[in-house]
């Protein structure tokens, strides 16, 4: 299944939903924020949340800024 | 205090109180007026420590991607705890309405707060905010719930426009982000303290520690500095004299500067010369 994910394409297992592909990319789910196709996915609903096909996937944390 | 009412000289200056009411942002009192930034430095480590000289307690952060290739890079919340610490997350990069309630909705997600510091940048050259980007994301941010310090132009008349939108503190430049200039439109700054009801901050432009304390003495009511910090030679002696200087233009605006005098006025009296 291909994905876009923080704006590069991306593989993915079928099924997969938000916290097993943070799992998979070694993030803790404490630490990041998650949007699915532009909505934000709160953190209580991850593991309900199943990846498609297509979908645009950003992951971000706080860095250093002014 | 000793019987005969002398103090020597430094002894229990710490213990004469001058009243002061606490910095209050949407209803959260703060003991610092000062508010530093976390980029710039040389690590994360460098930062915590200047955290720890500057005494502040509330830190402008980013959110950006994570990088994929490298999950286990250092993160800022390692080394500077969100809940020892107040997280204002920013919207630097932003350059639309729209790209800034994105960032801080995820920032909100992240963080769990409301508390957030909205800049919508125009021209990279001089990172001025875009004015009217600004109002329109202020208006879609506080519907939306947030309580909005607000990056702006030194113009009264946009910080008032803020205000009435109901931005949290204003915040306008003291000179472009990262120019490290002081304060270029003390007379702007100045106008902006005496017709607001809600916290000023200076926000960009501090360089050294005198033009932190220039902006206190003007009434802001804290300072928010990154660059001044981050790129001195020695971050944090330079976030201890912050500290200080914040303290010190505090203290001087409370106590009302004499009056300036086109001529001399000897300290000593005249009479009984001998």
């Amino acid at each position: 299944m291909n994905i876009t994910l923080n704006g590069e394409a991306s593989e993915i297992a079928n099924q997969l939903n938000v916290t097993q592909l943070l799992n998979d990319l070694s993030l803790m789910p404490a630490k990041v924020a998650v949007e699915v196709n532009l909505q934000i996915v709160p953190r209580s609903v991850y593991s309900k949340t199943i990846i498609k096909d297509g979908d645009r996937i950003e992951i971000v944390r706080f860095i250093g800024g002014g | 205090m000793k019987s005969s009412g002398l103090l020597a000289v430094g002894e229990n200056s710490e213990n004469i109180q001058v009243q002061d009411k606490p910095l209050t942002i949407a209803g959260r009192i703060f003991g610092s007026r000062l508010i530093i930034g976390t980029g710039k430095y040389k690590d994360y480590q460098q930062n915590a420590d200047a955290l720890t000289a500057s005494g502040a307690e509330i830190v402008t952060v980013a959110m950006r991607r994570v990088n994929l290739s490298s999950p286990d890079d250092p993160m800022l919340v390692d080394y500077i705890n969100p809940e020892q610490v107040v997280f204002l997350p920013n919207t630097a990069g932003c350059f639309t309405g729209e790209d800034a309630v994105r960032t801080l909705r995820l920032a909100r997600e992240a963080g769990g707060w409301s508390l957030v510091k909205l800049e919508v940048l125009s021209d990279p050259k001089h990172l001025y905010p875009d004015m009217t980007e600004t109002m329109r994301a202020a208006e879609m941010l506080i519907k939306d719930g947030f309580d909005v310090m607000v990056y702006c132009s030194d113009d009264p008349v946009f910080a008032r426009k803020l205000e009435d939108l109901g931005c949290v503190a204003i915040m306008p430049l003291g000179a472009p982000i990262g120019s490290g200039l002081g304060i270029q439109n003390k007379v702007n700054i100045r106008l902006i303290v005496e017709q607001s009801s809600v916290p000023v901050i200076v926000d960009a432009g501090v360089g050294t520690a005198s033009e932190a304390a220039v902006a206190m003495e003007l009434g802001c009511d804290a300072i928010i500095t990154n660059t001044a910090i981050a790129e001195a030679t020695d971050p944090i002696r330079m976030a201890k004299a912050m500290k200080h200087a914040v303290i010190a233009g505090r203290e001087a605006y409370l106590a009302g500067r004499m009056a300036r005098k086109l001529y001399a006025d000897p300290s000593s009296p005249l009479g009984g010369l001998i």
